[in-house]
């Protein structure tokens, strides 16, 4: 595939993301962070994103399974998740936090499962999709092309 | 920019560029994408993910950061209490991150003084306007000198010493910084560098700190009491940058303050051992009592409201924001909370302390602005006596404010917060009080950003200068807020204070105030305070609120000494721990520092009530001239525009 192909599919690729749901307007501003004196933070961000979440979804797994269940300890790492994930604009996995937390609250074991279940989904799903992404920036550069933003 | 120029250090002329901040969260996440945005709006940044770290670097060098934004839940240590701990130590402005938008937790943070409260995930166009709460946190009258360039150059050249950056050094010297180890030369020179401003600019207020106060008072002594005269007084302290005025309106203050403490040395006693060491509050008391007696004073709320800041500012307050909170809280809602309660156990506890001496100014000074001053007795056992006894005698402020400060600071005693809004009255002094030591615990903690709630208090009138006073240290918040807050007070009760004194300690005006009127603005209160000495408590005693400094001080509050009073006593009040006394804004930068340094107020404190027995007082009148005067000077904290209430406020108003 040709460079502008790339690029094209690159700039396909990055709006369906948006318009999915799957990244919001703070994606967009880390992008805008990233320069020459930065030349890699968006991915250096959701690279600690990716090991994060993974370490808080293992702890939620363990925390829920408990036989009798932390439900502060739950909602501490649920918030954690939502704030890194607002942080870089995963928004569904955001959304699935807020809803999480709410069950916490209430001391809903059943709906903090479910609500695991859905952040590992969405999770494993934007994780997916920007490494796809990623990958296909890296095709680009390779290609000796720039980013299209 | 002027403004700019004042900055100096790492930000040279470009300030908000260089903008030092320390940014904390256990979120790695967050911690670098925060870090990225405040790099793109040109701040440095530093970074750690854990609170303790955060905090032992800046206890290492506080003049290194100019600003802290921190998370909210953190795993070592919860964020309100960073955030309690950043105000009272180190008076800089914090900002909260949460990805909560919870409004209690947004209202836990302004009560433990935040500066603001960021949602995540952060925009960088709300990062870009941050750099506004460094500037907030200057003295009020840099921002004021900033288009005056002798203003800014004062500004610029004090406060120099031992500091890394002008700004810095501006920024905290004038404001609360006083508690680190700056010497009072510093502030002395501070201060004198805006005393040689030119009279056409606004006169900068001679901050009396504990060190400073502390020199005073032992030339004072040295020279006796009766012989004392500010030359002389003034050549023994050999402190460059105050000048004979200074002094002399210094001087005056603390006749009134040791006037006062003597009517009420008998009862007080108990309160004064209670109160331990130092305890500049004495001093200020004294110096409000002093001119709590003036019966004659024109307008007795012009005292009250004057001991009221000073009690505000200088006394316990000052050094809290939080315990300006506290004080606030217990006089509207309680609102502050208690959450410093354990950073300002420490300073509570002190305060405590001084409280009997508070107290015993507090009734003074309420006696004369109020003469319904309540006593004490409601608002704390302690407080209460020494209210009661205060008030007793004075009839002419009532300032029940006094014991609002004074009193939260013992623990046990100023429930200043929890006499709810009615300060002013019986009921007022004792919330003061009440909930001054309550708030006191807070208080202590607020010292920045004080969570003063204490606008959340009063209602309306509450400048919310409490908060400042968590961020305690937020000196300058915390009088802020007291000032609203004093106001706001309503002092319904003032009757029936009667002769309580209100302790107008540590609560600070504003939790008197916030009874009140509503419609008063701190500044206001002042003033009604003045014209209120008759016992309109409700004018003028909501000034009792930021009284807190030491109750007793304020009581003096004939409303003219009082408020060059407060300023000293505040100070002096400040001597004791770390609760920063909130003072009207005007005051508070002056309190403010002498709160911080107010450790240092050995003198004052450890002097029991006694010891001030022995009057050497003006007669009412000349002090209340001289505090006049010296309002119209400036010079005392109190005019700068704590307090507003100068003159200008119409008694009829409060009322």
């Amino acid at each position: 595939m040709d460079l502008v192909q790339l690029q094209r599919q690159l700039v396909d690729y990055k709006t369906s993301l948006y318009n999915e749901g799957f990244l919001d307007e703070q994606f967009t501003q880390l992008q805008e962070l990233q320069d020459e004196n930065n030349p890699d933070f968006v991915v250096e961000v959701v690279s600690l994103f990716f090991e994060d979440s993974e370490r808080l979804l293992n702890e939620l797994t363990k925390a829920l399974e408990q036989q009798s269940v932390d439900f502060k300890r739950v909602d501490a790492h649920v918030h954690q998740l939502k704030g890194s994930s607002s942080s870089i604009g995963a928004q569904r996995v955001q959304k699935v936090c807020i809803a999480f937390r709410n069950y916490c609250e209430e001391q809903n074991i059943e709906g903090c499962v479910k609500c695991l279940q859905q952040v590992r989904h969405e999770y494993s799903l934007v994780k997916t999709k920007l490494e796809s992404m990623f990958q296909l920036q890296q095709q680009i550069l390779s290609a000796g092309g720039s980013i299209p933003m | 920019m002027t403004m700019e120029e004042n900055m100096g250090g790492s930000n040279g002329d470009r300030f908000p560029v260089g903008m030092r901040v320390l940014a904390v969260d256990d979120d790695p996440i967050c911690l670098k994408v925060l870090e990225n945005l405040l790099r793109k709006c040109q701040y440095e940044v530093i970074t750690t993910n854990q609170a303790i770290k955060a905090l032992k670097m800046l206890r290492e060098n506080k003049n290194r950061y100019d600003m802290v934004i921190s998370d909210v839940n953190m795993p070592d240590m919860d964020g309100f209490k960073l955030l309690e701990l950043v105000g009272l130590e180190m008076d800089l402005p914090v900002i909260m991150l949460s990805a909560h938008s919870d409004t209690k937790l947004v209202m836990k943070g302004i009560t433990h003084g935040a500066c603001d409260y960021l949602l995540k995930p952060v925009r960088i166009e709300e990062l870009k306007n941050i750099w506004q709460h460094v500037v907030r946190r200057k003295k009020p009258d840099s921002k004021d000198q900033i288009t005056t360039p002798n203003q800014d150059k004062a500004w610029g050249g004090t406060g120099e010493v031992g500091q890394t950056s002008a700004y810095s050094s501006d920024q905290k010297g004038n404001k609360k910084r006083k508690d680190q180890s700056e010497d009072e030369e510093e502030e002395g020179e501070d201060n004198g560098h805006e005393n040689e401003d030119p009279s056409n600019q606004k006169k900068p207020r001679v901050v009396w700190s504990v060190d400073l106060h502390r020199k005073f008072v032992a030339a004072v002594n040295h020279l006796g009491l009766d012989k004392a005269v500010p030359k002389k007084i003034l050549d023994l302290m050999n402190v460059e940058g105050i000048t004979r005025e200074n002094v002399a309106s210094h001087l005056q203050k603390y006749r009134l303050y040791l006037r006062r403490l003597s009517s009420v040395a008998t009862r007080q006693a108990n309160m004064v051992a209670a109160l331990g060491s130092k305890d500049p509050s004495y001093l200020r008391m004294g110096s409000l009592d002093g001119f709590g007696d003036f019966c004659t004073l024109p307008g007795p709320g012009r005292l009250s409201s004057a001991s009221l800041s000073s009690y505000q500012s200088g006394g316990m307050f000052g050094r809290l924001n939080s315990s300006a909170a506290l004080s606030l809280h217990g006089i509207s809602s309680g609102v502050i909370q208690p959450g410093h309660s354990q950073t300002l156990k420490g300073s509570i506890n002190d305060l405590g302390k001084i409280q009997p001496a508070v107290l015993p100014a507090n009734q003074n000074q309420n006696g004369t602005l109020f003469p319904w001053i309540p006593t004490s007795t409601e608002i704390n056992p302690l407080l209460q006596t020494k209210s009661i006894n205060c008030y007793g005698e004075n009839n002419h402020v009532n300032e029940p404010n006094v014991f609002g400060v004074t009193a939260s600071f013992s623990d046990a005693t100023v429930t200043v917060g929890s006499s709810s809004n009615s300060l002013s009255t019986a009921s007022g002094n004792p919330l003061l009080l009440q909930a001054s030591t309550q708030q006191l615990q807070h208080a202590g903690a607020f010292g920045n950003q004080p969570s003063l709630d204490v606008a959340s208090l009063n209602q309306e009138s509450i400048n919310m200068s409490i908060r400042g006073s968590s961020n305690c240290i937020d000196h300058g918040r915390g009088s802020e807020n007291w000032q609203g807050t004093v106001q706001s007070s309503n002092f319904p009760s003032n009757e029936a204070f009667g002769n309580e004194k209100l302790p107008k300690n540590n609560l600070q005006e504003s939790v008197y105030w916030t009874n009140s009127q509503p419609d008063h603005t701190a500044n206001k209160q002042w003033g009604d305070w003045r014209h209120n000495h008759d016992g309109n408590l409700n004018n003028s005693l909501c000034w009792v609120n930021s009284v807190s400094a030491t109750g007793s001080m304020m009581d003096q509050t004939n409303a003219v000494s009082s408020k060059t009073i407060d300023v000293s006593l505040f100070g002096q009040l400040s001597g004791d721990s770390p609760f920063v006394v909130q003072h009207p804004k005007g005051e508070k930068s002056s309190f403010d520092t002498e709160l911080r340094s107010s450790e240092d107020f050995p003198f004052e404190r450890s002097k029991p009530l006694d010891s001030f027995s022995q009057n050497n007082y003006e007669s009412l009148e000349d002090i209340m001239c001289s505090m006049i005067k010296l309002e119209q000077n400036n010079e005392t904290v109190w005019m700068d525009g704590g307090f507003g209430c100068d003159a200008a406020y119409p008694l009829g108003s409060c009322i």
